[in-house]
């Protein structure tokens, strides 16, 4: 079983690791999908383990894309040369300034990131369902506002982020390699968190929070948490983006609500919130298909991603995974397998055997 | 023998309605205290003003020494002292083991702070399954908590109390809307519980036979206020114990 897994992961890392070589003309779109997983995977921490439907993840996602190009502006370029220039410098950097740049500014953007989501958490997580919705999406509509009013940033001409040195080799496949690294990374670390302590918290709040709070369970601390480990991986996700976007536009590429900001909803609930898989393959499905539908039926691509969101959540409410998931059972139930009938207990010395109950 | 909670002149009001008027009663560690009174009559309110949930207007409410007034929800909990509701309440998606494991205590913040990224020892498990089967839900352990029957459901949330270690349990109607079989199993693990494990309870129940049974020490509310207390048998044949649940005036 283990092994038969193990096998499976490692087939599934060598695809992932030969894409590029072969499709190389699809580089750029295949480093967009880990993208996408990543911002999936990481609303599910929030919208779909812990039960809170946030609209305003794309904050840290924006601040990261912010960090990391301010970080790379202000580390190698005179302000007074850039401003004059209108944003239009673009010498070229050493490959080891580039790297430092952006490494320094990821992590500089992640710290951001966590900071932010600490901050907003402590007040907006007492909020509950519809309200915390609102608020947040408030949140992400406000952030895109500031940052276009804000000059320091750029405001609304927005950011070039320096040009990819050429000694690095390939744009496309740096990116492609750093975003699937992410994925991997996001996933590994998410399967492992949702196993410990941690993840029973998390599905106990979404479940039934003032129970939670009944038990003794300390929901604000977990709540926090779950958010900061959200914004810090779309916030490592979101500094890279810019950088292989080349330009940050506090709307289309930062705070990017109506886009990513939605997506990594339907991702994550088209593919089943509240498990590990669910996302991953809500990613692949929406971003292959987004990019066919505007690829041959331009014009036509939001109205069938939309109506493809709405029969998904109309027929399948638990997502695809939810709805495989509930065949499964389904049809081990009715092959009268029940998981616990053939296993039986060895006798524990305090205490005596159940009375035999019926249903009330 | 010292008392475990002491609540004192607690008085508490929504608006116009006075919910609660300076009631006063005393739980003796170790000991099965019951609350009756007629609907409306303010014992729910009461239960959720020794817990934290609502603020109190005034009054103190003590348990083990310490003033918990103006204490939250969680705090007291972690102090040892919990309720179950009367409409159940337990965690619907996850499966009854699952329910266990998280209910396990986490008095000590360190404590509660080092196991937050490590997975539930084994020992944590082992126990949620014996109490599962204390329960009689063994059989149901892998069972998703919101497949259960409504006693069922009381039964995992009475167990979940119990993976807890509470010093006191409140526990709100816990026969209520249970068929008469499954009422004598609450009871008798009730019972258990209090010899076996040492909870101290104070209970809220409208089923005479299992509060009469059940409780040494009874009070009884009605509009807000305390209308009477004592032994089973006191209480029983108090004239106005019988006109406030009958309505003879």
């Amino acid at each position: 079983m283990t092994a038969a897994r193990a096998a499976g992961y490692a087939a599934l890392v060598a695809v992932a690791v030969a894409a590029p070589f072969v499709l190389p003309q699809y580089q750029s779109q295949l480093a967009l999908l880990w993208v996408m997983v990543v911002l999936a995977l990481s609303w599910d921490i929030v919208g779909g383990q812990m039960g809170y439907n946030s609209f305003g993840n794309i904050v840290f996602f924006g601040i990261g894309v912010y960090a990391t190009a301010v970080v790379q502006r202000d580390l190698f370029f005179d302000i007074d040369e850039y401003a004059h220039a209108a944003g239009g410098v673009a010498s070229q950097l050493a490959p080891l300034e580039y790297l430092g740049g952006l490494a320094l500014g990821l992590v500089l953007g992640a710290l951001l990131a966590v900071l932010a989501a600490a901050v907003l958490g402590a007040g907006i997580l007492r909020l509950r369902g519809h309200y915390f919705a609102i608020c947040t999406l408030g949140l992400g509509i406000a952030m895109g506002e500031i940052a276009g009013g804000t000059d320091y940033i750029g405001a609304g001409s927005g950011l070039v982020t320096p040009l990819f040195p050429e000694l690095l080799g390939e744009r496309n496949r740096f990116f492609y390699f750093y975003f699937m690294l992410l994925a991997f990374t996001c996933f590994g670390v998410l399967g492992a968190v949702y196993r410990c302590r941690f993840g029973l918290a998390l599905n106990a709040i979404r479940d039934n929070e003032d129970k939670a709070e009944a038990m003794g369970l300390r929901t604000t601390r977990y709540k926090t948490i779950a958010w900061c480990l959200s914004a810090v991986f779309l916030a490592l996700a979101g500094g890279a983006y810019g950088n292989f976007i080349g330009f940050v536009d506090p709307v289309d590429t930062a705070f990017a609500g109506p886009t990513l900001g939605v997506w990594m909803i339907l991702m994550a609930i088209m593919g089943g919130r509240g498990t590990l898989w669910g996302p991953v393959l809500g990613a692949m499905i929406f971003h292959v298909s987004r990019e066919f539908l505007w690829t041959y039926l331009l014009g036509w691509d939001r109205m069938i991603l939309g109506l493809l969101t709405v029969l998904i959540v109309l027929f399948l409410p638990l997502g695809i995974l939810g709805w495989l998931r509930g065949r499964t059972a389904g049809r081990a139930a009715a092959a009268g397998v029940k998981p616990s009938a053939a296993e039986s207990r060895p006798s524990s010395s305090t205490s005596q055997p159940p009375l035999s109950e019926s249903q009330p | 023998m010292s008392a475990l909670l002491r609540v004192s002149e607690v008085s508490k009001s929504f608006g116009g309605v006075t919910a609660n008027r300076a009631l006063s009663l005393s739980v003796d560690a170790g000991a099965i205290a019951g609350l009756i009174g007629p609907n409306g009559s303010g014992k729910t309110t009461l239960f959720n003003c020794i817990v934290g949930r609502h603020p109190v207007d005034s009054g103190s409410v003590v348990f083990d020494g310490r003033e918990i007034r103006h204490r939250t929800v969680p705090q007291i909990a972690r102090l040892g002292l919990l309720r179950t509701f009367q409409q159940t309440r337990v965690y619907g998606a996850m499966d009854c083991v699952q329910n266990m494991q998280i209910s396990a205590p986490q008095r000590d913040a360190e404590n509660a702070r080092q196991k937050l990224f490590r997975k539930v020892p084994a020992a944590v498990t082992e126990k949620a399954e014996s109490l599962l089967e204390f329960a009689g839900l063994y059989e149901k352990r892998r069972l998703r908590a919101g497949e259960l029957s409504f006693g069922q459901q009381k039964l995992l949330e009475f167990a979940m109390a119990l993976m807890n270690e509470p010093k006191m349990l409140l526990l709100d109607e816990p026969t209520a809307g249970i068929n008469p079989t499954l009422i004598n199993g609450i009871m008798e693990r009730l019972l258990r519980a209090n010899a076996e494990l040492g909870i101290t309870l104070l209970v809220i129940e409208h089923n005479m036979r299992v509060i009469m049974n059940l409780a040494q020490h009874i009070y009884c509310l009605a509009h807000g206020s305390l209308l009477a207390a004592g032994t089973p048998q006191e209480v029983r044949e108090d004239p106005r114990v019988l006109s406030a649940y009958l309505g003879a005036q």
